[in-house]
């Protein structure tokens, strides 16, 4: 029944269409890592004591760490000598004050990518940090939102500001110690964002960051922390793009989310990072930590993401259920096609009584892709009545890819329930020749079908990202039947 | 309308149809019927575009054109429609995404302007009533736990909705009970007119008791064997099919 076809096959390649480059003068440091670069990226930055020394630490921890080999992704190692660890465009140096005086170069780069920076993003409800490369080069919205006691703001910018704030927090998620990207995040990470949602306060809008990595062999390091005090709400954006290369490059980011009594965290994420071409040269590496603690009783987050790009993905947003009653969501689409490999999932840490947690994940493999959940549910003797459901299904287009399902449950008290659910499938031609009968081409086709299978996923995000994801997903998987 | 001659066809390496011809005019409603095993499924499948069943010999042509170098959506977009006798689930689909999807390929087809969401639902809903099926049918995702039933009027209401030039229902009837047996037939009767025809694939005679062919087709060992009038039917729902296999020497 399931005979290649080769009209099929042939319309696998697809061009990335994000993988241009801007051609502006780069502010970088040389190639490699020392604490004098750290100083540097410090002294750059203008930031305070503090800082420093938390970078210098991690720095120093980093050294006697080696990278985890436990995934089931392959990769040749990495010389963290020959990458650059600070690049900022130059136009930094006289920051703009409006959006008028941005390098028009930049706003045609958002400009084909397609983010709503200018006013428009105001009818669009959306706020927009956009990172390019290390540093934040506009934030709209951010004086609106100041009105309300909400903090949104480029990393570096929220140091100087609010140091005492970054003191409390940076770090109590994911400690510098945590793991080796971690570590490698917290001694050179650049900028990234900051936001505070004051007590009671529900975000008027979502809030959302593009990240962009442009030049050739900078490493991008950014560090994210929201924290939703009590009772309060907020919903965040994170998209990515980067232009093509021939080299890989790492993308290292560090994204933190704390929730005190009553509030929620929504955070999602649509990542179309560069993939490699069809052969699998280029593309980046995304090693990503991100991880949620809902530290108040009856807090809530939820991760939804839709990973359709990188030539590597190990990334497992987690939630740390330390208040009693709190919620942990975790959805998730991993598309891998051609040489692409992903290692994701979550980890669901239940400490506090009656916390629940929810799992769905999605993975798609098509061509030569490597695609694996890997998921830890821990239920802790604390954790009375707590539950956790599970479910994740594989999707496979074709006979060259592979789909692998590592689930960890570990309970330790006996009033807990976990359930986990899996399923691997495949699109039947009986599928496809069903809804062509039905006027559908191939291509459409794989397309209903694959956004049906991803549906329980998708619904989970915003109106206008959902629609950006399911263009995302046909784009990835165009003509990847076989 | 439709004309086929010498028609050969291989399913995994198999000979299923032997030579087999057939000609239907705009208009008409054709029955074939025979036993298990016959090709009556193949015949329907190979005309609505399944790329796995290989012709190996003969023509098919529709409104005087070669068929087969048309892809099975290209087939959707002239006006055939097949309903199946196994629909397939789509996980996650909801019934109404399809059928609209269906529908604005085909209007996109002839050069109609698509019909919006809410145009959309008018329409369906009033199809809906003719295959008595309730709204939540809509929101429910293809055939996915639909009863056996529930999957044969869906194919009907997509039947009443893509309203074809050419229809080709395969064994529709089967499993039905008889007030859904009235449906369906209802359903296609609605649709006979001077443009449109059917080629009914059925097992038994039951149905054509409530759509009358015009036409009527044994088909057994890959050939037509025998045509006649509506009365052949009941003949063959007598006798059985074993007198005109032993006649023609045609074995199933």
């Amino acid at each position: 029944m399931s005979k290649p076809d080769p009209d099929i096959e042939a319309i696998i390649a697809r061009e990335y269409s994000a993988g241009f480059v801007t051609d502006i003068e780069t502010d970088a440091v040389a190639p490699g890592l020392n604490e004098d670069v750290i100083r540097l990226i410090s002294e750059k930055k203008a930031e305070p004591e503090f800082m420093l020394e938390w970078r210098l630490r991690a720095y120093r921890h980093w050294l006697t760490m080696s990278a985890p080999a436990w995934a089931q992704v392959h990769y040749p190692p990495i010389d963290y000598q020959s990458i650059v660890y600070y690049a900022a465009p130059k136009t930094d140096k006289d920051r703009p004050k409006t959006l008028d005086e941005v390098d028009p170069k930049l706003l045609e780069t958002y400009e084909k990518l397609g983010i709503p920076l200018q006013e428009r993003a105001l009818l669009a409800g959306v706020a927009v940090d956009a990172v390019f490369d290390s540093v934040s080069v506009a934030t709209t919205y951010k004086d609106k939102l100041a009105e309300l006691g909400i903090i949104f703001c480029a990393f570096s910018e929220a140091v100087r500001e609010y140091p005492e704030l970054i003191q409390q927090y940076l770090g109590t998620v994911v400690p510098h110690t945590d793991n080796f990207y971690a570590a490698l995040n917290a001694a050179v990470f650049s900028d990234g964002t900051f936001v505070y949602i004051p007590k009671g306060m529900r975000c008027p809008m979502e809030l959302s960051t593009y990240f962009r990595i442009n030049t050739a062999n900078s490493g991008q390091f950014e560090r994210t922390l929201i924290v939703a005090d009590e009772g309060s709400y907020v919903s965040y954006l994170e998209g990515c793009t980067a232009p093509r290369r021939d080299d890989n490059q790492l993308h290292a980011a560090v994204v933190e989310l704390i929730t005190l009594r009553d509030a929620e965290i929504k955070y999602a994420t649509v990542q179309n990072w560069y993939p490699g071409d069809a052969d699998g040269r280029g593309g980046i590496y995304n090693f990503v930590t991100k991880r949620g603690r809902c530290r108040g009783a009856n807090s809530k987050i939820s991760w939804t993401q839709v990973e359709t790009g990188s030539a590597i993905t190990w990334k497992y947003p987690s939630v740390i259920l330390e208040g009693d009653n709190s919620i942990g969501k975790f959805y998730s689409v991993a598309i891998t096609n051609n040489h692409q490999q992903a290692d994701t999932g979550t980890k669901m840490i239940h400490l506090g009584k009656n916390t629940k947690s929810t799992i769905v994940s999605k993975g798609i493999a098509a061509g030569h892709g490597s695609n694996a959940y890997r998921g830890l549910v821990r239920i802790a003797k604390s954790a009375a009545g707590a539950r956790n459901y599970t479910r994740c299904d594989s999707l496979l287009m074709g006979d060259q890819c592979g789909a692998h399902t590592f689930p960890y449950i570990e309970v330790k008290n006996a009033t807990a329930i976990a359930e986990h659910e899996a399923t691997t499938s495949k699109i039947s031609d009986d599928q496809l020749f069903y809804l062509r009968t039905r006027g559908m081409s191939e291509e459409d086709a794989v397309n209903m079908i694959v956004n049906g299978f991803c549906k329980e996923v998708i619904k989970e995000l915003p109106m206008e990202f959902a629609v950006e994801a399911q263009k995302l997903l046909a784009v990835s998987l165009e003509g990847a039947v076989g | 309308m439709l004309s086929i001659k010498n028609l050969k066809v291989n399913v995994d390496g198999k000979s299923i149809l032997q030579g087999l011809d057939l000609e239907v005019k705009a208009g008409e409603v054709h029955a074939i019927m025979g036993p298990n095993g016959s090709g009556k499924s193949t015949l329907a499948q190979v005309l609505a575009g399944q790329e796995q069943f290989r012709i190996v010999d003969g023509e098919i042509r529709y409104d005087g054109n070669d068929l087969s170098t048309l892809k099975p959506e290209q087939r959707a977009h002239a006006g055939i429609f097949l309903a199946f006798q196994y629909p397939v689930e789509i996980p996650g689909v909801s019934n109404i995404y399809l059928l609209k999807a269906a529908v604005n390929a085909a209007r996109r087809a002839r050069g109609a302007p698509e019909l919006d969401a809410m145009d959309f639902l008018a329409v369906v809903k009033e199809k809906l009533k003719l295959v008595d099926m309730p709204e939540t049918f809509l929101y429910r995702a293809v055939n996915e736990g639909f009863s056996g039933g529930e999957k044969k009027r869906n194919e009907i209401l997509q039947l009443l909705l893509l309203e074809p030039r050419l229809a080709i229902l395969d064994e529709t009837d089967s499993g039905l009970d008889i007030d859904a047996l009235k449906i369906i037939a209802n359903g296609v009767n609605s649709l006979r007119s001077a443009q449109r025809a059917f080629v009914l694939v059925t097992h038994y005679q039951r149905l054509l008791d409530y759509i009358k062919p015009d036409r009527v087709h044994v088909l057994a060992g890959g050939r037509i064997v025998r045509s006649g009038g509506a009365e052949l039917a009941l003949e063959l729902e007598e006798r059985g099919y074993g007198w005109i296999e032993a006649e023609t020497g045609a074995g199933a």
